[in-house]
């Protein structure tokens, strides 16, 4: 079910401003995949290209190719909405629907995509989602109550459960862990090492240890000057990102030079 | 390296500084009070001494006023009296803004409540010669026209608060809010004319129908809908419709399903307060509704009595002896702001029920 995503020569525009240039890199499925840099680098913008939430932005546009399995996402004919049902998305602020119960709140990608699907399997399906998000046992006596009245940690818990209820192949977090305090980004990111048997993760931090933590690969990405589009520099095994990295920019970083 | 003095080093913390001590006069507690009591007894005295009661309260209140702020003044200094020199004029002026609408109250409850019985709800005005009779038409009649009125703007108004937020962009989008900034202004009258032109086009002058009144009023509503339907949908947080599309929800569901229950509350809310708004508009509902003497409950068919048209005919065409009518006109009135006052709590409600639940 995991997917693997290939990324060519992507450039990404926000109107005329090219804000990332020239990204190729290949995700691997069953893989935690961290992107790292300094802020406005373009890392959140490209993780908002791979499931096409970038365009949402008006005037925002991409060049080049994207590729889900062979599928190119960017090809003549393809639905952003069909490609946001394969990857999901988990957001930097918790932002469950404050309409909505916790049941409520991770049916919802079943329910408002009009799915129709009996009790007892919906059931099933939130309950195994809130096991995965290892929420389950803090919210099954409640499942009616607001999901809002949740703590941020359980919160952003909760979202996961949400993203990973319609089964995507591929999911993308973007600072999941920057709005938490450390227990909660302890849970989240076990929880990460526990869904990466079964998800292609891609995550981006501003948190290096926690990068070096969570991932199998990490991307390094950078400006090359103010006004410049953000690129990605390097992209290596974790181990090998944190010990021995090939450029000078990378060591920089890593070290604590800058950023 | 030379010994640094005290004074070099900076303020010293264990005496107070130069000039500001930490203390100051201040007035006896009761001040305020006793000084208050003082200028209602000096403006009681003027009025018994002959004088106008509107200019002795005037110069009791300016009156207090002066002496608190040179008492305080003299006593604590400027800044404390300049702080209750604000607070008397700021309540003042609420006091003078509260003053009509207790007046209004007063008298309309004072004179309305002679007819404010049974009869009055359930009679209508057919054949009611001096006493007796009933508002029970123009009551069914205002229910009616508003609601029709309502039913066409609020769709209206809500569907153009969701183009304006979630799909307006460019020229279409500024033009519109341009034109609903326009329609917020239009005066009531030229809306009535609006519908009995529209109309008379068709049926041919002299036509009076319950729509006509209703179109009307949708024409004062629309804009108020479409204004507070759109902030309501403003506030609602961009990252909610993001969770929706990452979940692969197509926008108009992600509308329909999230945002609109979102901002239901507020959007409810607004609408309550549009309907209150127009259901005491007379102007327009007196060109295209007339009035009539008998219950109509039919919106395409003739003439229909509404509450403020009514209330405008028993006063203006009282017969002879006037006093029934002009007490039928006087319930009328508090009958609308009943209804009026109703709905404003209505909304309350539906803001207090329909409002996201952060706790459990």
């Amino acid at each position: 079910m995991a997917k693997r995503i290939e990324v060519k020569d992507l450039d990404i525009y926000y109107d005329k401003f090219l804000a990332v240039q020239g990204v190729s890199m290949t995700i691997q499925p069953r893989s935690v995949t961290a992107l790292i840099g300094p802020s406005g680098c373009g890392k959140s913008t490209f993780l908002r290209t791979l499931n096409r939430m970038h365009e949402l932005v008006p005037g925002a546009r991409v060049d080049g190719k994207v590729f889900m399995d062979d599928e190119d996402l960017y090809g003549p004919g393809v639905d952003p909405v069909s490609v946001r049902r394969q990857i999901g998305m988990v957001f930097q602020r918790p932002n469950p629907f404050p309409t909505m119960s916790i049941y409520e709140n991770v049916a919802a990608g079943i329910r408002l995509n009009g799915g129709r699907m009996k009790k007892s399997e919906l059931d099933d399906v939130v309950e195994r989602s809130l096991r995965s998000a290892n929420l389950w046992a803090e919210v099954k006596d409640r499942l009616n109550r607001p999901g809002s009245g949740l703590s941020g940690g359980q919160q952003q818990r909760l979202c996961i459960a949400r993203a990973i209820a319609v089964q995507p192949g591929v999911l993308l977090m973007d600072e999941p862990c920057s709005a938490l305090d450390p227990i909660s980004t302890q849970a989240i990111e076990d929880l990460m090492l526990e869904l990466k048997t079964d998800y292609t993760i891609v995550i981006v931090t501003h948190n290096m240890q926690q990068a070096a933590r969570v991932s199998d690969v990490t991307g390094f990405f950078n400006l090359r000057g103010v006004g410049q589009p953000g690129e990605l520099v390097e992209i290596d095994e974790t181990t090998k990102i944190f010990s021995t990295p090939s450029n000078k920019a990378t060591e920089d970083y890593i070290s604590g030079r800058f950023g | 390296m030379p010994v640094t003095t005290s004074s070099e080093r900076g303020p010293d913390l264990h005496t107070p500084l130069s000039g500001v001590p930490l203390t100051h006069g201040q007035l006896p507690r009761y001040a305020a009070q006793f000084t208050l009591l003082a200028a209602i007894a000096a403006g009681i005295a003027l009025t018994l001494a002959g004088w106008n009661p509107a200019a002795s309260a005037i110069i009791a209140g300016a009156g207090y006023v002066v002496v608190i702020y040179a008492w305080s003044r003299t006593v604590e200094g400027p800044r404390k009296a300049r702080d209750r020199l604000v607070t008397a004029v700021v309540t003042g002026a609420f006091l003078l803004a509260l003053l009509p609408l207790v007046s209004v109250i007063v008298t309309v409850v004072g004179n309305g409540i002679a007819r404010f019985d049974v009869e009055f709800f359930t009679y209508s005005m057919r054949g009611v010669v001096g006493e007796g009779g009933g508002a029970y038409h123009a009551i069914m009649g205002t229910l009616v026209v508003t609601g029709l009125a309502a039913l066409i703007s609020v769709p209206i108004g809500i569907l153009t608060a969701i183009y304006l937020v979630e799909y307006g962009r460019g020229r279409l989008a500024k033009a519109i809010t341009f034109f609903v900034d326009v329609m917020t202004g239009i005066p009531s009258i030229v809306a009535g004319l609006f519908a009995y032109a529209l109309f008379a086009l068709v049926f041919g002058p002299g036509v009076r129908m319950g729509i006509m009144g209703a179109i009307a009023l949708s024409v004062l509503m629309i804009p108020v809908v479409v204004r507070s339907a759109e902030e309501m949908l403003k506030l609602v947080p961009n990252e909610l419709r993001e969770a929706a599309y990452a979940l692969a929800v197509p926008k108009w569901r992600t509308i329909v399903k999230v945002v609109l229950p979102t901002a239901l509350a507020g959007i409810a809310t607004g609408v309550t307060l549009a309907i209150a708004r127009v259901i005491g508009e007379t102007a327009p509902l007196l060109i295209t509704l007339g009035i009539t003497s008998s219950v109509n409950l039919n919106p395409v068919d003739g003439r229909m009595a509404t509450l403020p048209v009514y209330a405008y005919y028993q006063y203006v065409t009282p017969g002879v002896p006037p006093e029934p009518a002009l007490e039928r006109a006087w319930t009328a009135a508090l009958t609308l702001i009943i209804i009026v006052m109703a709905l404003n709590l209505i909304a309350r409600l539906i803001s207090r029920l329909f409002a996201p639940k952060t706790r459990g």
